[in-house]
Order: structure tokens, then C-alpha cells, then sequence
């Protein structure tokens, strides 16, 4: 019979796989077999948990997005439109829907009973390939990169391709953990411990937690004879303990681990101590769950055979620095994260290219990260600033050194270019041959700087002061610090310099209290955070922690956080720059990933009103700052 | 023959069947609605008669595809000429006598309830149709498109809107709009649009 509305669904059906492969008869059956249906913006199709429906659904207009719910708190995995597969959970696995499928927008949707496509998967062997494929693959789509007619993740949580995203999921726990009495003898929970071979027991009363015994408090406490193995569980256990809510994520369980420098975690019903015990979670569970996380991209790092494996790390650090924002993950957090892989990254490149240049490297050497990467700032992809020292060699054999340390350059740089370090803009990378040279001309560069410290060499060498090292050996580095720490001592010339440097960086707000935007070019109108507001105090936290004569701090967080240690009087407004730097990061990073650019520019008409005012309160900070080190290092005498 | 109720006086099969659906009131959980288009020959009940019925099936939010009729009708007495004003083109569909209209329309529907467009017009149209076979009216609830409309906007009683200005508000494709059969497609969305954020 004719029927003009199965036509339009068999239109529409036809252009995106895997219907494509089927026939026209076969689509006008499953087209008089469909339901349509539709959502309003925010309705929920299905929930993770919920059993199974009896269809599976493409989405004929509007968009879904797919998310996880941990930490109580939804996060979106995938977002399908047009054409794009979900609910495909039943032809695979038999169990609840895992992900929540919410419409993001007003959607239409085909219903399609998969008892009824189950024998089209059967019959024709397209079919079966391209979902097989897709299970498999972790594409959605294996046939097409243009993102029509996907599969989601949904179907493919346990592999790889979310692995990043297990970060963040529920962390797995014991349940109904052992707990004792805080009256019980030590002897007995040791025995009931070892019996169970479990590390860890919390002390109850009432089925709330009071305390913990860990196999550290009976190493610390009994093996040391401080107490007697007869003494009571209330004597020496570790109170108070620390509690969490249920369906905390793996993320979330290390952090506070790590806050509160213990390997345990009490599990209650609503997070506080004052309710029931539900369970533990201890470092192991942690490990394990992070089976795929920012450790696993490290050792993908490690065995990479080439910059398309390395590149691949890269892309994969993005989603990861992506799903850290996406939770509000701490800024300092995510940059260590970041930078141990940048870390790794680079390592990489510098050993692959000595396999490639065939013969080991004729003297010892150092690959020095400076500017951000040097500072672990770096979240986006940015630009690649290094340098290389090697170990004095005769002058005879100076240049052949030099053109091998050269040439591993060309390669290490040309790779970290491809893997997506873009090339500084002063050509700031160990390749350029001034930026490639032994210990002895470095100290003499350094001197240089130090010494004469002409305003063009300054802007340079500014850099120069946040350094890292990565590669090689330790010594070399340490040769090169030693010198600074002792040049720059008390060197009123050299400070005073680096302090008018810093000042001349241009205020974010104007005397009334409004944004100073770009007035012209192609970033018009937008806010130039990093000219503006973070280095500044990139600057700022430099020039004040060399003056303390530290050298070995770099990362700007942390050199604020060590100059409030170091000068009381100031603490608050170290204190207030630290956290307003993590702030402007977290600014800069949303930006950049959200336009895959540096990030450097924000457009304020995008920021909601509360951010506006979050980042203006970020520039306080800076000016007092400022203020210090005009007064510190006499500027007003010399400018 | 087809048309012995018309004078042995009792009703015909069709009809007692059709009847006997709204005999006991069964709350189903699942509504069934019947969303139906139709093409006559004027917009005048008493004189004109209808061309053409599509009606299109939905049970609780869902549009089943596959519960799709699509009757032409045998109109002798009248030109063609509103059928080319419709922009209707009757690729040679078979088409059947009014009464064999009436008993498919009505196999379909059942107890469903009726949903249009501007229904009024279409049911009055629908129970002329009847009348002329001896029969009494349909016993069907129905609902309008353009009543839901009114509520959704809370729009004054009476305010006429048209079927693609409603597809406009909704977000509602209208490229399926020519024929009566996208007509009734288009009120389907519509429909379970509205139901939806009309809570029924």
C-alpha cells in the first residue's frame, strides 16, 4: 500500500549508515515498523539504570546528548544530532541502560523495535559490520569521520576510547566494610585484619564512624611499643575519619586522598560522619580504577613509536583536560597532570630522535623546557620554548658536538611540532643554534642578561628564568642554577630591570572600572587575558621569588604560594594572586577549548555577569602586587 | 450487494461493529488517537462531499508510521475542478464508492479519538456522509489542532491559526506540506508536540 509518510522515513533513513546498505524494500518495512516520536528540550529518553526499552532510536531533528551521572552531578559524554544511532545497548548487552540520554534541544526521534531489526543484522552482513565494527572500533561511525550516523559510547563504555572518561565515573568500593568496636583489643582486629587481608578497619559506635585503624597505626603505634597489643581500638585509632558520599568518582576519592594525606576513605550515606557506615575506599581502588587515566596515557607516551602515536596522546590529553574543567577539577590539579604528560611527550620525542639519528649523543647533555612549558602552565597547545646544554667539550670538537646536539634538535622540535607544540614566535627552540650550546656559553648568556641587562635582552630572557628540566643530566641543569642563584644575588641593576619589565604590562581595567578590550585587529572587542591579567602576575611571582634567590620553583601557583610562606606581611595577597592566577587559567583554558585556539582572547559578551565579576576581582591582586615591587626594587628612581 | 441495509432497514455489519467499540468504557492506559486529513470538493458541510481521507494512527506520544490509510473517492456528480485548485494529483489510485469509504475510515478509527486540523468542518463532513448511507454520527471524542494551539499560547476563543504558522511555532518541518497526506503528517507532529507540553 501506499504510504507517503513511511516514504519520507525511508527518505530520510537511506542516507545514513547503517540503513544505507539495505534495501528499499527492506527500508519500507522498517519504516512502517517505526514510531515517531517527540521530545521537548530537557525531556529524558532513558536514564542510565533503567531497564532496557524495546526500541532503539535514530534522531530525525534536533539533538541528544548522552551523560553520566557520578558525583550526583551529570556529565555529558557525547551530544547526537541528525542521523545519529542511540539506545543500541540491547543488541549487545542484556543488562540496564549505562548512559542518560537527554534532549538538548526540542527532538524528533524514529523508534524502531529491535526485536523486529534484529533480523536485518542477520540477514545482511553490511549491517552486522558496521555495528560490529563500531563496537570494536570505538568510532561511532567506521565508515565516515564527517559525524553522521553514529554509534554512541553508550555501547562501548568499557573500552578504550572512554578510558580517559573512567576517571571520572563512580569509583568501585567495598561494600559493608569489617568494622570493630571501639572497645575491641588491638590483638583481635590484627588477627581479623590479617584474616581478611584487608588494611584498613573502621571503629563504629551506633554504625557511625568514629575512627580508623590502618596497618599504619599498628606499624607506628603497637610495632613500636608506644601501646600494648591488649590496648583498646579507642586508644590509638586515627580519628576523626575521613568520610565521603556515596557515588564519589575515582577523581574526586585521589584528591581528597591525597588533601587529606590518607590512604583510606570512610563511605557513608549522605558523606558526613554523622551517618551510616556504607563502605571504604582504599589507594588500591583508586589504582585500579585509574587503569585508563592520565597513568595510562603516560605509558602510551612511553612505548610511542612515532609523533602519529605521540600526537594521538595529545589529542587524547585534551578531552582529558576538557573533562577535568568540565568537573571543576582544580586548575593546579589538572596542570600537574598536564605537565607530567607534556613531560613524558617531549622525553619521548628526544629518545626517538637519538634512535634516529642512529649514534648515541657524543657528550652529555640537558633538554631545558623555559616560558610556560618551563612553568607547567601549559593546559592548551601552545607554543614549544626549549633549549639545549651540553657538556663542555674541547674546542676542537666544539662544532661537531654542536651540529649533532643541532640536528637532534631539528628532529625533537620538528616532532613535538607535529605532535601540536607550535613554534615559539621568537624562535625560542633548541634548534636555533643560539639557544643550542655548551654549559660554559650558557653561564656566559646568563651573565649576559644578568649583568647588562639591556630592555630588548630583558623581554627575552625573561623566559630564560622559568625553566625545566626534562631530559639528560641533572648536573648540567643544576651547573646553570647554581651560577644564576649567585649572579643575581643582590643584584640591585639586574632586579630593578626585571621589575620596570614587569610593570609595563597593560592594566585589564580602565578608571572606570571597565574591561580595557582590544581596539583594533582581528581580536577586537575581545579581552587579551594573557597580555592583561596573567602575565602580569606571571611576571610579578618571577622577579619576587628570584629576589628570594629560589630558583628551583617555576610554576607561578607555586611561587606565589612559597613567597606567602616566605614574607608573613604579604601572605593574604600572595595567597589572593595564587588563587586569581588558577582562576585566569581556568578563564583561559574554558576559552581555548571551547574555540580549540590559545585561548588568549575572551570574548566578554560570551561571560555571564557572575564571571565578569569573578574576573575583575582577579585584578585586584595584580595591582597591589605591582605596587610591592615598585616600592621593593626603587623603581620610581630609575623610570 | 453492498448497500442491502439501505433498504432491509437493519444496520449494517460495519456499523454494529464500529458501535460496539464504544460500548464499554475501557480507560485503556495507552490512548489511542486517530490524526486524519481529508480533501472536499468546497468548505460547504450540507453541499459538498469529500474527495479524499487520509488518517494517520498514534498511540499515547507516538506516531505508528505503519498505521496509515489513504482513501480516494468516487465522486460522479462533480468536476475536478477543486482537486486541481488542492494541487491533488490522484496518481490513479484506485478509488471506491463513498459508503466503502465510510466503512474503511471507520475500521481504522474505531474508538479512537479523532484529531485535525479545524476537525469540525471534517466530522460534520464525515457525519453528512453517513446520513447519506442511513447511518447515524460518529460517536468518536475529537480534538483540534487549533484548539490545542489556543490553550498552548493562550490565545483568545476563536482565534484561527493556520496549520503552517503552528508548524512554524513548533519547529515543525513543512516540506511534506502539499498533499493531504503531509497535511495529516504535519498535524501528527503538532499534535504530539502539544500533547506533550500540554501535559494531556
Amino acid at each position: 500500500m501506499n504510504n507517503p509518510i513511511a516514504q519520507t522515513v525511508v527518505d530520510f533513513l537511506k542516507y545514513y549508515p547503517p540503513f544505507e546498505s539495505l534495501s528499499k524494500e527492506d527500508l519500507q518495512l522498517i519504516a512502517i515498523n517505526t514510531k515517531i516520536k517527540s521530545l521537548d528540550k530537557n525531556e529524558i529518553l532513558f536514564k542510565g539504570g533503567d531497564t532496557t526499552h524495546t526500541d532503539f532510536y535514530v534522531i530525525k531533528a534536533g539533538a541528544i546528548g548522552l551523560s553520566l551521572t557520578s558525583d550526583a552531578e551529570e556529565m555529558l559524554i557525547d551530544k547526537c544530532d541528525e542521523g545519529d544511532i542511540l539506545g543500541l545497548r540491547p543488541f549487545f548487552a542484556k543488562n540496564d541502560y549505562l548512559l542518560t540520554a537527554k534532549a538538548r534541544e526540542e527532538s524528533i526521534i524514529y523508534a524502531i523495535p529491535i526485536l523486529f531489526f534484529q533480523q536485518f543484522i542477520t540477514k545482511n552482513a553490511k549491517v552486522l559490520e558496521f555495528l560490529l565494527e563500531s563496537f570494536a572500533s570505538q568510532t561511532r561511525n567506521p565508515h565516515d569521520k564527517e559525524r553522521s550516523g553514529k554509534l554512541l559510547a553508550e555501547n562501548t563504555i568499557f573500552s578504550d576510547q572512554v578510558a580517559d572518561i573512567q576517571y571520572f565515573q563512580p569509583i568501585k568500593y567495598t561494600h559493608n566494610p569489617i568494622t570493630a568496636n571501639p572497645e575491641d583489643l588491638l590483638m583481635f582486629i590484627a588477627k581479623t585484619m590479617t584474616n581478611s587481608t584487608i588494611g584498613s578497619v573502621i571503629i563504629q559506635e551506633n554504625q557511625l564512624p568514629i575512627g580508623i585503624i590502618t596497618d599504619r597505626d599498628l606499624r607506628s603505634k603497637i610495632a613500636t611499643g608506644l601501646f600494648p597489643i591488649t590496648a583498646e581500638a579507642k586508644e590509638i585509632m586515627t580519628t576523626p575519619v575521613i568520610t565521603v558520599p556515596e557515588n564519589i568518582s575515582v577523581a574526586e576519592a585521589q584528591m581528597i586522598m591525597l588533601k587529606y594525606n590518607v590512604g583510606h576513605l570512610c563511605v557513608t550515606r549522605d558523606g558526613t560522619d554523622n551517618s551510616t557506615i556504607s563502605g571504604i575506599i582504599s589507594e588500591h581502588d583508586v589504582v585500579a580504577a585509574q587503569a585508563n587515566t592520565p597513568g595510562v596515557l603516560l605509558k602510551q607516551t612511553r612505548r610511542a613509536t612515532n609523533n602519529k602515536e605521540l600526537k594521538y596522546v595529545r589529542e587524547k590529553l585534551s578531552d582529558l583536560i576538557q573533562n577535568s574543567i568540565d568537573k571543576n577539577i582544580p586548575i593546579s590539579h589538572i596542570s600537574n597532570i598536564v605537565a607530567e604528560i607534556n613531560i613524558a611527550l617531549t622525553r619521548r620525542a628526544i629518545e626517538l630522535a637519538v634512535e634516529k639519528i642512529g649514534t648515541p649523543p657524543p657528550v652529555r647533555f640537558a633538554w631545558i623546557n623555559v616560558g610556560s612549558q618551563g612553568r607547567k602552565e601549559q593546559l592548551l597547545k601552545t607554543d614549544q620554548d626549549n633549549a639545549l646544554v651540553f657538556e663542555d667539550v674541547e674546542p676542537a670538537q666544539y662544532d661537531a658536538v654542536k651540529r649533532y646536539f643541532t640536528e637532534l634538535a631539528e628532529f625533537v622540535t620538528d616532532s613535538l611540532n607535529k605532535v601540536g607544540y607550535e613554534f615559539s614566535p621568537y624562535n625560542i627552540v633548541a634548534r636555533n643554534t643560539q639557544w643550542c650550546k655548551s654549559v660554559t656559553d650558557w653561564i656566559n648568556q646568563y651573565n649576559t642578561w644578568i649583568n647588562a641587562p639591556a630592555e630588548k635582552g630583558i623581554e627575552i630572557s625573561a623566559l630564560f628564568f622559568d625553566f625545566d628540566f626534562i631530559y639528560g643530566y641533572p648536573a648540567i641543569e643544576e651547573a646553570l642554577t647554581d651560577n644564576i642563584k649567585v649572579k643575581i644575588n643582590k643584584n640591585k641593576k639586574f632586579f630593578a630591570y626585571m621589575a620596570s619589565d614587569t610593570l609595563k604590562n597593560l592594566p585589564p581595567l580602565g578608571f572606570f572600572r571597565q574591561f580595557l578590550v582590544e581596539n583594533d585587529g582581528e581580536h577586537k572587542d575581545t579581552f587579551d587575558i594573557k597580555l592583561r591579567a596573567l602575565e602580569p602576575l606571571i611576571d610579578a611571582a618571577r622577579v619576587l621569588i628570584l629576589s628570594h634567590g629560589i630558583t628551583d620553583i617555576t610554576n607561578t601557583y607555586q611561587r606565589f604560594k612559597k613567597l606567602a610562606e616566605l614574607e608573613q606581611q604579604n601572605a593574604d595577597l600572595y595567597d589572593e594572586c595564587a588563587e586569581a592566577f588558577n582562576l585566569l587559567q581556568h578563564f583561559r583554558t574554558e576559552e581555548g577549548l571551547k574555540n580549540d585556539s590559545n585561548g588568549r582572547y575572551i570574548n566578554l559578551s560570551e561571560l555571564s555577569k557572575t564571571d565578569k565579576v569573578k574576573l575583575k576581582n582577579c585584578f585586584e591582586p595584580i595591582g597591589n602586587v605591582q605596587d610591592i615591587i615598585k616600592n621593593r626594587f626603587s623603581l620610581t628612581f630609575i623610570s | 450487494m453492498a448497500f442491502d441495509w439501505i433498504t432491509g432497514g437493519s444496520l449494517p455489519q460495519f456499523w454494529k461493529n464500529y458501535t460496539s467499540f464504544f460500548e464499554d468504557d475501557n480507560n485503556a492506559l495507552q490512548k489511542k488517537y486517530v490524526v486524519f486529513d481529508m480533501d472536499a470538493t468546497g468548505l460547504d458541510w450540507k453541499e459538498d462531499v469529500i474527495l479524499s481521507i487520509v488518517a494517520l494512527g498514534v498511540d499515547g506520544d507516538a506516531i505508528n508510521v505503519g498505521e496509515f490509510i489513504e482513501i480516494y473517492i468516487q465522486q460522479d456528480k462533480y468536476t475536478s475542478n477543486s482537486i486541481a485548485a488542492q494541487g491533488i494529483v490522484n496518481n490513479g489510485a484506485e478509488k471506491v464508492v463513498e459508503a466503502e469509504a465510510m466503512i474503511q475510515f471507520l475500521n481504522f478509527a474505531k474508538d479512537a479519538v479523532l484529531v485535525g486540523h479545524n476537525v469540525n468542518l471534517d466530522i460534520e463532513m464525515i457525519n453528512q456522509a453517513l446520513k447519506r448511507l442511513g447511518l447515524g454520527r460518529l460517536k468518536n471524542q475529537f480534538m483540534d489542532t487549533n484548539v490545542l494551539y489556543q490553550k498552548l499560547k493562550d490565545l483568545p476563543d476563536g482565534t484561527k491559526t493556520g496549520l503552517d504558522e503552528i508548524c512554524d511555532a513548533l519547529k515543525i518541518d513543512k516540506n511534506e506540506r502539499n498533499t493531504i497526506s503531509g497535511n495529516t503528517y504535519s498535524t501528527a507532529l503538532a499534535f504530539i508536540k502539544m500533547k506533550k507540553k500540554l501535559d494531556i
